[in-house]
């Protein structure tokens, strides 16, 4: 190849100006933000919350949170999809984690369909923060599609012991998923 | 659909880079699961030139409250390419900077520097049909931090960038050549000798308009595809 990728940097502590400034109250419009869907968006509707925890178990106040997901019915909003973008649910989430009062990333979307014959219903997650010098690739699955779950060739990759660490749980009306760097429980995240 | 090439990383800093202290306890520590892209992975967020407004690529005029902000001019331009060096269109181009004197406005900034009540910091564009981004700005000062003793950050300033999939997406720091605080910087050294160079703008007087601000040109290098065998 002709040319070298350019290198990552970390996103630093200050980047929720930049990058979500409504949610954090400044003056620049943001170009996206954790309501994701529009009234008339098809589709069940969910909010996804977690936190995202260092190796200490703190939780990390500095993290951006970004999702890109199909819509119900498993089309992505871009060009590439075959079956058609469907223009009316944009399907791309951002969040910082240090407005809530408890440090949570929320998105309030809907639940994807399958993109796919094989993969179960998943979004999928970058993961930004002061100290992580290139994002980290996640994916959320659901708890409740069990059948799906055991059948997705992307799970199915990841040794049983750890694909849990990817399955949101559902707790009353949301899906908590919280993302832990380090530890017992680390999230696992894909060389994509 | 052809796959996008994987990360070069020969070019990418490690995760864990001790000598940046906030790495230790938020770098991944088990290896990374390969993962076959799929639709998922070959779509993106799509932005495009209606999602920016006319002085969002103006960081000299849209932070105004009564009159010019302070310190020096500068331009800031250059290409967004593919490895094989294919322009990359429609690329939104998202920035962020601390002012002249190093302080950036946002409320964690502690640093005793004074804030600049006519310069907000955040910009953004999109690239046109070459792969073209222009900002206008004011050079950022340097910085201290506390990462170590006598710590101070090189000037930078801060780009976000989606290209056109989840697996382009880039965020990335800037720097001004001759700055003799890179080779003391642990983030800028984070990355290997022989790639860190990339993330040195150049100044250019083609791109210095005569009398009004200096030039500087930074070309950014997103994941491509279709590689050859030969080149994989």
């Amino acid at each position: 190849m002709a040319l070298k990728q350019t290198p990552s940097q970390t996103v630093g502590p200050y980047f929720a100006y930049g990058l979500t400034p409504e949610q954090y109250g400044y003056s620049m419009t943001s170009i996206a933000s954790g309501a994701m869907r529009q009234p008339d968006t098809e589709g069940e509707r969910i909010r996804i919350e977690g936190r995202v925890f260092d190796g200490a178990g703190n939780t990390v106040v500095d993290a951006m949170i970004e999702i890109w997901q199909a819509d119900s019915q498993g089309r992505y909003a871009h060009p590439a999809d075959p079956r058609g973008s469907n223009a009316r649910f944009k399907g791309f989430g951002r969040m910082g984690t240090g407005t809530d009062p408890e440090h949570r990333f929320i998105f309030d979307t809907i639940k994807p369909g399958r993109v796919d014959a094989t993969q179960a219903p998943h979004i999928n997650v970058v993961v930004f923060m002061r100290g992580l010098l290139l994002h980290a690739y996640t994916r959320i699955y659901f708890a409740d599609e069990a059948a799906a779950n055991a059948a997705d060739p992307v799970l199915q990759s990841v040794p049983a012991e750890r694909r849990d660490t990817l399955i949101a749980k559902r707790e009353g009306d949301s899906y908590r998923f919280d993302i832990h760097m380090q530890g017992e429980r680390e999230t696992v995240f894909f060389d994509a | 659909m052809d796959a996008y090439n994987p990360r070069d990383w020969s070019t990418q800093p490690a995760y864990l880079s001790p000598e940046y202290k906030s790495t230790p306890l938020r770098a991944p520590t088990r290896a990374l699961i390969p993962l076959k892209q799929t639709l998922s992975e070959l779509t993106g967020p799509v932005y495009g030139h209606e999602s920016v407004g006319e002085l969002d690529a103006d960081l000299t005029r849209n932070g105004r409250k009564a009159g010019e902000p302070q310190g020096e001019r500068i331009i800031v331009t250059g290409r967004v390419l593919d490895e094989n060096g294919r322009p990359v269109p429609d690329a939104l181009v998202e920035v962020w900077q601390c002012n002249a004197a190093g302080r950036y406005i946002h409320a964690a900034d502690q640093h005793d520097a004074p804030l600049d009540p006519n310069f907000f910091g955040g910009g953004r564009c999109v690239s046109d049909a070459e792969g073209r981004y222009k900002f206008m700005s004011i050079k950022p000062g340097a910085y201290p931090w506390p990462n170590h003793h006598n710590a101070w950050r090189p000037a930078h300033i801060h780009f976000s960038l989606f290209g056109p999939s989840f697996l382009t997406r880039l965020v990335t720091q800037m720097y001004f050549p001759g700055d003799p605080l890179l080779a003391l910087d642990p983030i800028y050294n984070a990355t290997p000798a022989g790639s860190r160079e990339l993330l040195v703008s150049t100044f250019s007087i083609d791109v210095t308009q005569p009398g009004y601000a200096l030039g500087y040109v930074f070309d950014i290098v997103l994941r491509g595809r279709d590689a050859t065998p030969m080149e994989r």
